[in-house]
């Protein structure tokens, strides 16, 4: 049974009572100690200054070729925080639940309740640091709303929050960087970690621009290395994200949790065409103020298709706001799982629209004659910006077209409370673990949580464990384990250097997109993942047989960074496969077909189900083994989630 | 819609910092127009690759112009040929069927050639070290709304503050000048309160810096905010020189505190 270590004692004082039992490292001798810090996005950058700030030395691992370009600072939209400024009912209490249940009741107590309590020092922190949040004319902060809450608590900066978030986060690493408190390493990627007895004790690199293969030694490491939603090939991530750091540290004993918990965000710009490299999002903030809808009869949707009407030329009576009919209490801010559901549906129903038919309107004729275009501009300006370089069209004269695209994933490496893995010292932060978002993550929570785990959280958690391993020599670089794990990696890029087959390895990843987005996404069936199973194990064999991969180690190498890449993609993506199959009931954006009510809403079965799926990794080719962590509900009551 | 185009482009290919480097002319056939730019060289590089050639190395991540990892310089132009994006917004339909692009790196000598089109902007990075942040730490932060900043000053600040690092204003700067990156930074902090503590010393560390990596002087020409992704204002550059002429004549008291 696995050890979520949450601390007894009521819900709201588990964590000020945490504080307080763990174990500090005096100043003196936290200058002792290095920790590793890989990912400089929220949970990364804020991770690694607060530590240099309290006085350990810090070792930072990013891919870009600089910390400020990770991909949190493309988050659009928001952040949450329970400050209830607006004076509408919000209470951390509040933001706590609503979190809970837009999580369709799979996430921990304890952890999602710690997050909304830091939530309000989240935003002290930022503005602290010059973030230009958006402001009244009073001069206070303005809050916006976002899906699956009735209050307004989300903090912004037009559509830019996560680049203002980042850059604040980057200043604080900038500062440490400068006084020497942190090493910065850029265009390095993170090939393997370094366990001696047990514990992470190191990791080992490349240098994308040299090809040197390297280790480095720290008292602990923190993985911050963002999601895995590149495994569908398309998604709205950047081209570099990868899941490799957090799969080879499950293939060293991290357990991997939840993996098939994947988001798709229904507002994004539709695919056009095989040559499509990535899916851009038009953030959720767009539901504020834009309604979505389908004309209510197929034939009408096939006049669109083929043009020979416009959007306009459909009467008001013969559109269907589906989501506003279907969910009048939240209408077009339902949750993202819901509002994709519904997508898909009437898609699937013969009655999307656009050229090929897979998509949906999001309208804003009736903002812009509501609060006049200059208002929807200073709101959402550089949103239809983008929409218009992309697409062609100008949303300010007609609707955009939007489908669902692979957002976010919410599974990811487990953690403990104290965002600990199963290896001791190595822990994992932000989208890259499991922990505070269920099955499916309300919209703007991604800045808070990855702000709460690397401003608030490991701070504190991470001295407890040093406090405890009270070992303050520096580790032992020439322990034999660094230099045999680095051979090992070593090798491995030669084997991959050596695969001179047909295939390049972007023909292998769309190949492995297309199975999970047909199989592992917005609906799922036993019958589809089982033989998606057999599908990505045969394309596994094809890329070891088939893949070409050019050049030599010692340079700038893409078909080298991709390859490395995409031979983990194929092997998470089994495991997402067979998680999903494992588990038999719909719950948040896990959708399967066989479990669902009678409106077409997602059935959880709590009696069997309301557990986290962990997952240990025994060898290749051999079944992971599911270890389960019981989820316990004592202060919320389990209810079919519903906004109507 | 949903042309096809036939490009001649004449890419800079260069092994690394140390090789000479040089055009190559690299043909792309059947492009469709609503293809991006980086989609079009994406489809150029799996043809190298099938026929056993090294792809095009060059910078990229988001692909939604907001990361500022993209650069190129298109046909002369840094971020190609239309105003206020960045070249992976950019699409295909831009270009006409027969045309030749010729795309080279970003030219600075602070920014030298990494591979191909990929140049190492690191110096941008010791730039905002030297000085880019407001000095707290984690934890000591008053209740956010205790600040009031008037919106006009709130949303100008922002606008400096929308700098996505990308550089290409020293590309397009004759003199490889990054003032406008500089004083982006410098102006965010000089416009909020939460700024002015320092705001002496930072104008003057992140000049001295600048200077140090080798950018060149402003001689005004503008070219910078023109080719500017996100607009940047070129009153960015004169705030920033007030701060530091204050800096340098009244406010050495401050600077040295």
């Amino acid at each position: 049974m696995l050890d979520s270590k949450v601390p007894a004692g009521p819900l709201a004082e588990k964590w000020s009572k945490h504080k307080f039992d763990m174990k500090l490292v005096n100043p003196a001798n936290k200058r002792k100690f290095t920790i590793i810090v890989v990912g400089t996005g929220l949970a990364g950058a804020s991770a690694a200054a607060s530590l240099a700030e309290l006085g350990y030395n810090v070792k930072t691992f990013c891919y870009q070729d600089s910390p400020r370009r990770a991909h949190s600072i493309a988050a659009q939209g928001g952040i949450n925080a329970a400050k209830d400024y607006q004076n509408d009912g919000d209470s951390v209490f509040r933001l706590f639940y609503d979190t809970i249940k837009g999580g369709d009741y799979r996430a921990r107590e304890a952890n999602v309740y710690r997050l909304a309590q830091v939530s309000v020092n989240i935003i002290d922190q930022c503005v602290a640091q010059g973030v230009p949040f958006a402001r009244e004319y009073g001069g206070l902060l303005d809050n916006r709303s976002f899906g699956g809450a009735q209050v307004s608590r989300t903090f912004y900066a037009r559509g830019q929050t996560g680049q203002q978030l980042l850059l604040g986060a980057y200043s604080a690493l900038n500062r440490q960087i400068q006084k020497g408190k942190v090493e910065s390493y850029t265009r390095h990627e993170m090939l393997d970690i370094v366990k001696i007895n047990g514990e992470a004790k190191g990791i080992i690199t490349r240098d994308m621009v040299t090809g040197k293969i390297e280790s480095h030694a720290g008292h602990a490491v923190l993985l911050c290395t963002g999601g895995y939603g590149n495994v569908f090939f398309l998604s709205t991530n950047a081209m570099g994200c990868n899941v490799t750091a957090a799969w080879r540290a499950h293939k060293r004993g991290a357990f991997f949790a939840n993996p098939c918990y994947t988001q798709i965000h229904p507002t994004c710009i539709p695919v056009t065409g095989d040559h499509q490299s990535k899916l851009t999002l038009m953030s959720e903030s767009l539901r504020n103020d834009g309604r979505v809808w389908v004309p209510k009869t197929i034939e009408l949707s096939e006049k669109l298709r083929k043009g020979e009407i416009k959007p306009k030329d459909i009467k008001e009576d013969d559109r269907d706001y589906f989501l506003e009919r279907k969910y009048p209490s939240f209408g077009n801010l339902v949750p993202r799982d819901v509002a994709s559901r519904n997508a898909k549906e009437m898609v699937d129903e013969g009655r999307g629209v656009g050229k090929s038919g897979v998509a949906v309107f999001l309208d804003f004729a009736d903002a812009i004659n509501r609060l006049g275009k200059d208002t929807v501009e200073a709101k959402y300006g550089n949103l239809f910006d983008m929409y218009y370089q992309i697409t062609d069209e100008n949303p300010y004269e007609q609707p955009m077209r939007i489908y669902p695209a692979v957002h976010y994933t919410m599974g990811g490496v487990w953690v403990d409370y104290n965002l600990m893995t199963t290896v001791p010292g190595l822990y994992c932060l932000g989208e890259a673990n499991f922990s505070d978002h269920g099955a499916n993550r309300l919209g703007a929570s991604a800045l808070m949580q990855g702000l709460s785990d690397g401003y608030f959280v490991i701070p504190y958690t991470v001295g407890d464990y040093l406090a405890k391993i009270g070992n303050f020599n520096p580790v032992d670089h020439n322990n034999p384990a660094f230099e045999q794990t680095r051979k090992e990696v070593e090798d491995y890029v030669n084997k991959l250097l050596s695969l001179k087959g047909s295939k390049t390895v972007d023909d292998i990843h769309k190949k492995l997109g297309h199975i999970m987005w047909e199989y592992c996404g917005m609906a799922r069936t036993a019958e589809g993942l089982t033989k998606a199973k057999g599908l990505i194990q045969e394309l596994r064999k094809e890329f070891w047989s088939d893949v070409c991969v050019l050049g030599k180690n010692e340079e700038l190498n893409m078909s080298l960074e991709k390859a490395g890449r995409v031979a983990d993609f194929l092997e998470l993506g089994e495991l997402m496969v067979v998680d999903a199959l494992e588990r038999n009931e719909s719950c948040g954006g896990h959708f399967r077909l066989e479990s669902q009510t009678e409106d077409g809403e997602a059935k959880r079965d709590d009696e069997n189900y309301a557990y986290v799926a962990a997952w240990e990794y025994k060898g290749e080719n051999q079944p992971e083994v599911l270890h389960k962590e019981e989820l316990v509900f004592e202060n919320v009551k389990l209810t079919q989630r519903s906004y109507k | 819609m949903s042309g096809h185009l036939n490009l001649t482009l004449k890419i800079w290919r260069q092994k690394n910092t140390n090789d000479k480097g040089q055009f190559v002319t690299v043909q792309a056939k059947d492009i469709a127009d609503d293809m991006s730019f980086l989609e079009m060289l994406d489809v150029v590089n799996e043809d190298l690759t099938r026929k056993g050639e090294d792809p095009i190395y060059f910078d990229h991540d988001c692909r939604e112009g907001i990361c500022g990892m993209c650069s190129l310089v298109i046909n002369g132009r840094p971020h190609g040929p239309k105003y206020g994006i960045t070249t992976c917004q950019l699409h295909m339909r831009s270009f006409h069927d027969g045309q030749t692009i010729v795309i080279e790196p970003w030219r600075a000598a602070a920014f030298p050639v990494l591979k191909d089109l990929a140049v190492d902007r690191t110096s941008f990075d010791r730039i905002q070290q030297a000085g880019g942040y407001v000095n707290i730490n984690t934890g000591g932060a008053q209740d956010a709304n205790n600040i009031l900043i008037p919106k006009r000053v709130a949303d100008e600040a922002f606008e400096s503050a929308t700098c996505i690092g990308c550089g290409a204003c020293v590309a397009a700067c004759k003199n490889a000048s990054a003032m406008l990156f500089v004083s982006a930074k410098i102006s965010q902090f000089a416009l909020l309160p939460q700024g002015q503590t320092e705001r002496y010393e930072r104008a003057q560390a992140m000049v001295d810096q600048m200077d140090a990596e080798g950018f060149g002087n402003c001689t005004n020409t503008g070219a910078c905010e023109a080719e500017c992704p996100k607009g940047i204002k070129l009153t960015n550059i004169a705030r920033m020189n007030r701060e530091y002429f204050t800096a340098k004549f009244f406010r050495q008291e401050d600077v040295h505190a």
